[in-house]
């Protein structure tokens, strides 16, 4: 199935909650999913016949605007040799994301790194921890508006 | 052994053998600084080249370094890398179980001064003599083995140059 042919299958079935398809080259075409509802869409993408998304290649947090964080999940069908994007906004003020964490096992450590770097909240996912940053860390790095601390642990970071 | 040749000077051979005569410092250093126990980790890629001078080709084994699995045994830390926040911890922890006397040599750009993480690396020690202190940093991205050769030499020299009364006062 190509691009156009998943979003209208998504649409039969969620209606609303799923966005535009993007199709500006030269990244991946993409569709936007409301994010409340990511774990079930992610569950009928996996379960579905006609599109079998067995496997999550990447899931990344994005720093995507001024006022939203975004989710991208990178999904790969190895039966049907398909590929798909989907993306999810969060505002930064709440950022709620539902895991899929139960959907593809992978994406336990990938959503403890986007929490890690973003600090978007993956809602149901099993042990929410940072994973490369010192637990006691302050602040999420890859934002855009991260301040390096002056001291850690009576050590001076800026250089 | 090539004993006698290390220890040169204030040597004193006796001609019937197995009998001489030296200073109590020269003795000590030159054991010392023979048998450099090297504690045992790598941080990036620098460690890639530390391997590589302790492999068979430039073979730290001849200088008497072997690494050792444990602090309590070494006599110095090779700081082989970059050197992040979550790791200084440890490296400090490491160094404060090594017994006296020891030496830090800080190997590469990144443990020498952050290297190229020095503005937006966030997560990066700007130098890890900022936790311990280092007796020879040798530059370098990475340094290549003869570099880290040259920085075990000059410990060596440092070595040589010790006293045991001397180092008892700069103890204090």
């Amino acid at each position: 199935m190509d691009i156009n042919e998943i979003h209208n299958l998504l649409k039969t079935v969620f209606e609303d909650a799923i966005g535009e398809v993007k199709t500006d080259k030269p990244v991946d075409p993409y569709i936007f999913v409301e994010a409340g509802k990511i774990n079930v869409i992610s569950f009928f993408l996996r379960d579905e016949e006609r599109l079998q998304f067995d496997s999550l290649s990447c899931l990344s947090g994005v720093d995507y605007d001024k006022d939203n964080l975004a989710v991208v999940y990178h999904l790969y069908s190895f039966a049907l040799n398909q590929k798909l994007v989907v993306k999810v906004l969060v505002p930064k003020s709440n950022p709620v994301v539902p895991t899929v964490s139960d959907v593809w096992a992978t994406a336990n450590w990938h959503e403890r790194e986007a929490f890690d770097m973003f600090g978007m909240t993956f809602e149901g996912h099993p042990d929410l921890r940072r994973i490369l940053c010192p637990e006691d860390w302050e602040g999420y790095p890859l934002r855009k508006d991260y301040k390096v601390q002056e001291f850690y642990n009576g050590m001076k970071v800026p250089y | 052994m090539g004993l006698l040749n290390k220890l040169d000077a204030h040597v004193e051979q006796f001609e019937s053998g197995n009998i001489i005569i030296t200073t109590a410092d020269k003795l000590m250093n030159w054991s010392r600084l023979s048998s450099m126990w090297q504690m045992f980790f790598g941080l990036a890629c620098c460690a890639i080249e530390m391997m590589a001078t302790s492999a068979s080709h430039y073979d730290l084994d001849r200088f008497g370094i072997i690494p050792r699995p444990s602090p309590r045994h070494c006599d110095i830390i090779l700081v082989s890398g970059t050197v992040t926040l979550k790791m200084a911890t440890r490296i400090k922890r490491l160094w404060d179980q090594m017994p006296e006397p020891k030496y830090c040599l800080s190997m590469g750009s990144c443990s020498n001064c952050g290297g190229p993480y020095w503005e937006h690396g966030y997560h990066v020690l700007k130098g890890v003599d900022r936790i311990i202190p280092v007796d020879v940093y040798v530059p370098g991205c990475p340094p290549r083995p003869e570099a880290l050769l040259e920085g075990l030499l000059k410990i060596q020299e440092k070595i040589r140059s010790q006293s045991l009364a001397k180092h008892e006062a700069k103890k204090i």
